[in-house]
């Protein structure tokens, strides 16, 4: 069985993200640039299901600039196979990005494909559901529990309510929580090693993606402030100030 | 005026908040249907009616919707909003599961966690975990398909004037390759920490899971939901499923009580919409405190039992 893992490229999670001046984008120039944290858990969950015996290939694809190759790189040396790389200059929102990894499940004949449940720069968790939709097969999303066995899958997801536990027959996209796992450090020479790794770069032209409708991005602001308050001195003040907010 | 259907959130016996809540952004845009998935809604329905600013309630029984399966609801509810201009959902974890694949099979693009309605077709939506607003507009050939964010909009009231109610048979063929096990509910008895109008949550400061008794203890005595910073559950004083913040849980409580969180931006990110934010720290240079509306600097330890006692008397 093959696995497909999709990683963006994202601002580093520890950046605190700046929007510029004229508040059209928010600044990406000279910033740490990463693995979207999430998708890192998914490179981490299939290396693990390979190297349990259940797959044999784990092949990560991007869907970005050509800079993207460094967190293709990253994933490689982690454990990944090969990587592929759909190089565009352009915004990808989910459902153009859901279309184009469709055109690589075509291609690749995955048994499963594992997302991170959202990018932590657009937030917009829709990807791996949308993907399930057009390939018309199970989703698994916000997993942090997965045993895989022969033709199928039982995942724990993590909702509102508590944890839900489903079983889906394979092939099925999966998308991941943070507790899923602990992704593993990358050392020096599985970084060497990975610079021979086959990565391959593909376009939505070369791929004959069909552009879906897209949001238009009218501009970035800073959240309204909230306005701190006052502290008191005593437990006595404490209620005193609550039932004078009517919320005691 | 426009058509806006959304999809409720139920357990098969009462409503999910989340659906009031996402109501009252669903009612400013026009006129609402609410559509009601599972294997009987009959009671559920009752209750939808009542609801100010719904028109109609839409039931789709079958015993195949018993299950929350977004495999299941997704190609039904793309069929529903054929006769719809808006489609809208709670951005809860059922309406961020659902929602998208129906927005998929549609072929249009999805507004995440709406935040604030500009116009028709223009909104307002956090984005790098809720340190940037976007605003986003819907090309003119596209539905309106968006999930809305429960903690931006208060929940409508009950009317008086009960909507009509109808049954609702829909041509969808359905998928048989997801089956749903269980759901091992988190919480016991105490109110649910998303939809709680009061939270008490602990950090690193409480020291032990022992001590975090402390934080049930008062939860209890205010008939309140339990919450835990990330650095509470990642020292294991609580399971992961209370961690409010930017990867777990948001929230907007009217009442937030934060006792021993530093206010990490992560966390903030969980509670911005709060009604009242209390926070309890010995650190008073803790960035809780330029959020908090109330601010009691001191020793957990001894606060706590004084709160105990006051609250008793």
């Amino acid at each position: 069985m093959k696995i497909l893992v999709g990683i963006k490229r994202v601002i580093d999670y520890n950046v605190r993200v700046q929007i510029n001046r004229d508040g059209t984008d928010v600044v990406k120039e000279g910033v740490k640039m990463s693995i979207n944290p999430f998708d890192e858990i998914a490179v981490e969950q299939a290396l693990r299901i390979r190297d349990a015996g259940m797959a044999d290939e784990v092949v990560v694809v991007s869907i970005g600039p050509g800079a993207a190759q460094q967190q293709l790189r990253t994933a490689l040396a982690m454990g990944a196979d090969r990587a592929t790389l759909i190089e565009t200059e352009n915004e990808v929102q989910p459902l153009a990005a859901a279309r184009a990894l469709m055109k690589l499940v075509e291609s690749e004949g995955p048994g499963m494909v594992l997302l991170g449940k959202q990018a932590i720069d657009d937030d917009a968790n829709q990807v791996g559901q949308m993907l399930a939709a057009l390939w018309d097969r199970p989703q698994a999303t916000f997993i942090s529990g997965l045993e895989v066995t022969e033709g199928k899958a039982k995942a724990v997801r993590e909702v509102d309510a508590g944890l839900e536990t489903v079983e889906v027959s394979l092939p099925a996209v999966f998308t991941v929580d943070l507790r899923l796992n602990e992704p593993r450090f990358v050392k020096m020479p599985d970084i060497m090693k990975a610079k021979r790794k086959p990565l391959e770069t593909m376009t939505f032209e070369s791929l004959g993606i069909d552009m879906p409708p897209q949001l238009e991005n009218l501009g970035y602001a800073p959240p309204p402030p909230r306005a701190g308050g006052t502290k008191v001195e005593s437990v006595a003040a404490l209620i005193a100030a609550l039932k004078d907010k009517g919320v005691l | 005026m426009a058509k806006v259907l959304l999809l409720a959130e139920h357990d098969g016996k009462t409503l999910n908040t989340a659906t009031a809540r996402a109501l009252r952004c669903a009612a400013e845009l026009g006129d609402v249907a609410l559509a009601l998935f599972g294997g009987n809604t009959e009671a559920v329905a009752d209750e939808a009616a009542s609801l100010n600013g719904v028109s109609r309630v839409l039931r789709i029984d079958r015993p195949e919707n018993g299950e929350p399966v977004a495999a299941v609801i997704a190609p039904q509810l793309a069929e529903l909003a054929a006769g719809y201009d808006v489609l809208l959902a709670p951005s809860s974890t059922y309406g961020k599961d659902v929602l998208p694949r129906a927005a998929a099979l549609l072929g249009v693009p999805q507004i995440s966690d709406i935040m604030e309605i500009v116009d028709s077709r223009t909104f307002r939506r956090p984005i790098y975990a809720g340190n940037v607003i976007t605003t986003v507009r819907v090309p003119e050939s596209c539905k309106v398909v968006g999930t809305v964010r429960i903690a931006s909009f208060a929940a409508v009231d009950r009317s008086h004037a009960p909507a009509p109610v109808e049954s609702i048979a829909l041509q969808a063929s359905l998928p048989s390759h997801t089956t749903w096990i269980g759901l091992e509910a988190s919480g016991g008895d105490r109110p649910d920490l998303q939809s709680a109008t009061r939270v008490v949550a602990g950090g690193r400061g409480l020291g032990s899971k022992e001590s975090f008794d402390m934080i049930f203890q008062l939860a209890d005595k205010l008939g309140a939901a339990v919450g835990a910073s990330r650095a509470a559950v990642d020292a294991g004083y609580v399971p992961n499923d209370m961690q409010v913040g930017q990867t777990g849980k948001i929230i907007a409580p009217d009442l937030y009580i934060a006792v021993g969180i530093s206010g990490a931006i992560q966390h903030m990110t969980g509670i911005k919409d709060a009604g009242v934010i209390v926070a309890i720290n010995r650190d008073g240079e803790a960035p809780i405190f330029e959020a908090a509306d109330i601010g009691l600097v001191g020793d957990l330890f001894q606060i706590l039992p004084e709160l105990d006692r006051a609250l008793e008397g």
